[in-house]
């Protein structure tokens, strides 16, 4: 099989237009012959829930929380982009667009992120239209602000819970569906497989998580909107429920996954206490825009910050890259802190820190705009570390947060499975190989509000509605394989928490595929996974039993999951023997210490096919054209 | 430090649940009230025993999965904050620790100190929406928002859901939700057109979910940990009284 992602033909600015107008349609009568599995009910999959049930299709939405408004979504804090130009800042569809694939290094493609940049401003339009609170200038009109990455102020929120209120919309235009019966809500349900039938998605596999229940859901398209797999890492700022377990599996089904190592490491999050510590907070990027980021000119000055005068003081980024400054895009800041704290520079107890400094902000504005703009930051770093950053610069550091990697989609967000579309942070679309703030909000809305609804109605034109349902023997297949593989999970009868091997092996990726790789690490990872694997399969303990809620039981399948994700990861991360974006290779790297590509060997996509347990999966390019931005290394310095 | 817990152990919803009793050593002060729970489950495991179940998800506050009552406090001791974000050392060495589920007749409770709060789910269902489909709105910017409204539309929109409210309230009441979600909606142009049916629709179905009244404890606005004022219970009282006059 080979890959076609289906670009459509005509100049850049018109494919999304002119493709919509000749997608096929399913008229207003056979829309409701029809089921949609959605998976997931964050940004992605509440919207595409929502905007398909309006259409006329019947729903199925299922999440593993227990409400659909606790999707990890829920959690941006900055913002969300879109190329309105309120603000009269020469902002267009075209800078937004060129910013992304500039932040992205180059390694996306130019048409999704073209129509990412198209569709923006409707998001924000049906956004208010929802009744989502954005923040507003005293003459009643929007306020934005800017963020890393970006020369011109397009970023929308609302407070520091943007994300919140951008789900909450979502949320409650699902729930207007499922009370006019267009989409039923399986909160609390876990899907465990994917069913390939024919040649094509026709449902999965799922796990009541209150009964323990296994059943089948048939469809005529499956739509994951599972989101990242940060927590690969163990630490991240991801939620604790947030796992690779629906990509992984619609993966060993046949869906080729896309770029797996190229994960994004957040510049700004609390550093980690100690041994105990179960996640990582993010303080979100919008921070940058008032406070500066310092350490020590001097390696080993220990003493407390106000105790160091100015000419001792190093703002590296403002130093390195005077045009961005502070706002240096999340990889470029998220390498230099590491280089910082690795010279004997970082700060904290641990080390693993740099200052983020308020301290001018709060001279120029005043406490009360500062309390504003980021009074709830504020006050939950206090909280989680006992100190005030009103009175003394916050310590950050790097943290895993998002994954621009994922399931391999077309033009029309299509897997390599027919009737599997993914949608947001699961895909691997739009981001490259690094994410500019205020993105992923914009993508996941994109997907679902704009881009789905359309793309998928052209594949359920041509074919005929439940055609297979849950009777069909691939559905028993699967089921009876999720049953013996709870039942092993169950039997192991073990004494380590699943929660060790987790820890251990974030340990070691956070060491060998985080924010600096070399081929000795990851070869190193690549020897010890399956090791780990083996240790997890015969040493982990699960108490209790399937038939009831089991917590255990759920965390140690997305473990075990997380245990075979990992080696793709690292194999992808080998394969690419350059540097780009939020992919460091050591190897690759200009004398300046800055990140080299090798265009002519690695413009393209990394795609990697499942072929089978043990063995290695097979490998496949998508090569990437720039025909708009033409192909320039990267620089943030001018 | 040194812990002693009590935690409710209930194997099911239709089971008689129990306090249990752990002595747990070793506590760091720096840890969070969820990841003291983390390292006890961790040797519940070792010890081939059974670990408690609790709704956890973001960890930082926003998700709302979170619904402890610890020492007879939903969300403990300190305000503004949801148990996620509780950090040990607000507790001595020596404490002793009460963990309990919310407790509700609206929140069944499934396992340990896991509820069902499907209801609030239900409640939003009944009309805490503006009905608008995908497409074909107006510009963002068309309807200008005076600042302080659009303000105070936040300071309502910013509950989590988590139901702290009605663990605190005496009478399980789910007033300050409902306001919080009415109010949000009625203070802004998009929501402000179905403010009568929504405010109904959503009081009759709170009713029905078997959630009490309000009789103005204000317990509920000390335990939310998004601080939401009881203000806007006295806002949906006067949108309800405002629905049952202009039915629609």
């Amino acid at each position: 099989m080979g890959l076609d992602a289906k670009i459509p033909p005509g100049p850049l600015p018109q494919k999304w237009e002119r493709h919509r107008d000749r997608l096929r349609l399913v008229s207003p009568a056979n829309k409701r012959k029809y089921r949609v599995i959605v998976v997931g009910s964050g940004l992605a999959g509440a919207s595409a829930a929502a905007t398909l049930a309006e259409l006329g299709y019947h729903v199925d939405c299922i999440c593993f929380q227990d409400s659909a408004r606790r999707a990890h979504s829920i959690s941006a804090q900055g913002g969300i982009n879109a190329a309105k130009n309120y603000r009269n800042d020469g902002d267009s569809v075209e800078r937004l667009f060129h910013d992304t694939i500039k932040g992205g290094d180059f390694r996306s493609r130019e048409a999704n992120v073209y129509r990412l940049a198209q569709v923006s401003g409707l998001i924000i339009d049906q956004c208010v239209a929802q009744g989502v609170p954005f923040a507003r200038e005293y003459g009643g009109l929007l306020a934005n602000r800017s963020f890393g990455g970006a020369q011109v102020s397009r970023t929308f929120y609302a407070r520091g819970q943007t994300g919140q209120q951008l789900l909450l919309g979502a949320y409650q235009a699902l729930l207007r569906q499922v009370d006019a019966g267009g989409v039923r809500m399986r909160p609390r349900t876990e899907m465990l497989d994917l069913v390939v039938a024919g040649g094509a998605a026709r449902g999965v596999i799922v796990r009541d998580l209150v009964s323990g229940e296994v059943s089948a859901m048939a469809g005529d398209a499956v739509v994951l909107a599972t989101g990242g797999y940060s927590n690969v890492y163990y630490l991240s700022t991801n939620a604790r429920g947030c796992n690779v377990t629906a990509i992984h599996r619609a993966w060993r089904r046949g869906a080729w996954l896309a770029n797996p190592c190229l994960t994004q490491i957040h510049p700004t999050c609390i550093p980690a206490a100690g041994e105990h510590q179960s996640k990582l907070t993010l303080m979100s990027e919008s921070l940058r825009n008032d406070g500066r980021i310092w350490v020590p000119s001097r390696a080993g000055d220990a003493r407390p910050p106000a105790d160091i005068p100015e000419s001792e003081r190093d703002y590296y980024l403002e130093r390195i890259y005077p045009a961005y400054g502070n706002l240096a895009p999340r990889d470029i800041a998220s390498r230099r802190a590491k280089e910082a704290c690795d010279e004997g520079r970082g700060v904290g107890a641990t080390g693993q820190g740099v200052y983020l400094d308020f301290s001018d902000a709060l001279a120029r504005l005043g406490e009360g705009v500062i309390r504003e703009r980021y009074g709830n930051l504020f006050q939950m770093y206090d909280e989680i570390t006992g100190e005030n950053p009103y009175q003394s610069p916050m310590r950050i550091y790097p943290a895993p947060h998002y994954t621009m990697g994922g399931v391999w989609v077309d033009y029309h967000l299509m897997s390599t499975v027919p009737g599997l579309f993914v949608i947001g942070e699961a895909n691997f679309s739009d981001h490259g190989a690094n994410r500019l703030g205020a993105s992923a909000l914009m993508q996941g809305l994109a997907d679902g509000y704009f881009i789905l609804p359309y793309t998928i109605g052209d594949y359920l034109a041509g074919i005929a509605p439940g055609a297979v349902g849950a009777d069909h023997a691939a559905f028993g297949a699967a089921s009876e394989e999720v049953r013996m593989r709870l039942r092993r999970l169950l039997s192991v009868g073990g004494r380590k928490p699943a929660q060790a091997f987790h820890r251990e092996l974030g340990a070691l990726l956070w060491d060998t595929c985080g924010m600096a790789r070399s081929r000795q690490g990851l070869t190193q990872a690549l020897a010890r996974i399956p090791a780990l694997r083996e240790e997890f399969w015969t040493g982990v303990g699960v108490p209790g039993r399937n038939e009831e809620l089991n917590q255990a039981l759920e965390y140690a399948g997305r473990v075990a999951d997380f245990l075979e994700f990992a080696e793709v990861m690292c194999r992808d991360a080998l394969a690419r023997e350059e540097s780009c974006g939020s992919h460091f290779r050591v190897e690759h790297q200009t004398p300046e210490g800055e990140a080299r590509r090798h265009d002519e060997e690695f413009c393209h996509v990394a795609v990697w096919e499942y072929q089978g347990a043990g063995r290695e999966p097979a490998a496949h390019r998508e090569p990437l054209a720039f025909e708009h931005v033409p192909l320039a290394q990267r620089s943030y310095t001018s | 430090m040194k812990l002693t817990l009590k935690i409710w152990r209930q194997p099911g919803s239709g089971a008689p649940g129990r306090f249990e009793r752990h002595e747990l050593d070793g506590v760091s002060p720096d840890m969070s009230f969820l990841e003291m729970l983390d390292f006890l489950n961790e040797r519940l495991i070792r010890q081939g025993k059974e670990p408690v179940a609790f709704d956890h998800d973001c960890r930082e506050g926003i998700c709302g999965s979170c619904s402890l009552v610890i020492n007879g406090r939903a969300h403990g001791p300190a305000s503004g904050v949801a148990s996620c974000q509780l950090h040990m050392r607000r507790f001595s060495d020596g404490d002793t620790i009460v963990i309990e589920p919310w407790r509700a007749r609206a929140f069944p409770v499934i396992r340990d100190l896991v509820v069902d709060r499907g209801a609030l789910d239900r409640i939003i269902q009944a009309g805490g929406y503006v009905s608008v489909s995908t497409g074909g709105v107006p510009d963002a910017n068309a309807m200008p928002v005076p600042k302080p409204r659009a303000e105070e539309a936040m300071d309502a929109a910013a509950c989590i859901g988590c139901g702290a409210c009605v663990a605190a309230c005496p009478n399980a009441s789910a007033m300050l939700f409902v306001a919080a979600k009415v109010a949000h909606l009625a203070l802004l142009p998009p929501g402000e057109v179905e403010r009568e049916r929504r405010a109904g629709a959503m009081v009759r179905r709170m009713d029905a979910e078997g959630f009490g009244n309000c009789t103005n404890h204000f317990e509920c606005m000390a335990a939310c940990p998004k601080s939401i004022h009881v203000k806007f219970i006295a806002t949906l009282n006067r949108e309800f009284l405002r629905a049952s006059f202009r039915p629609r």
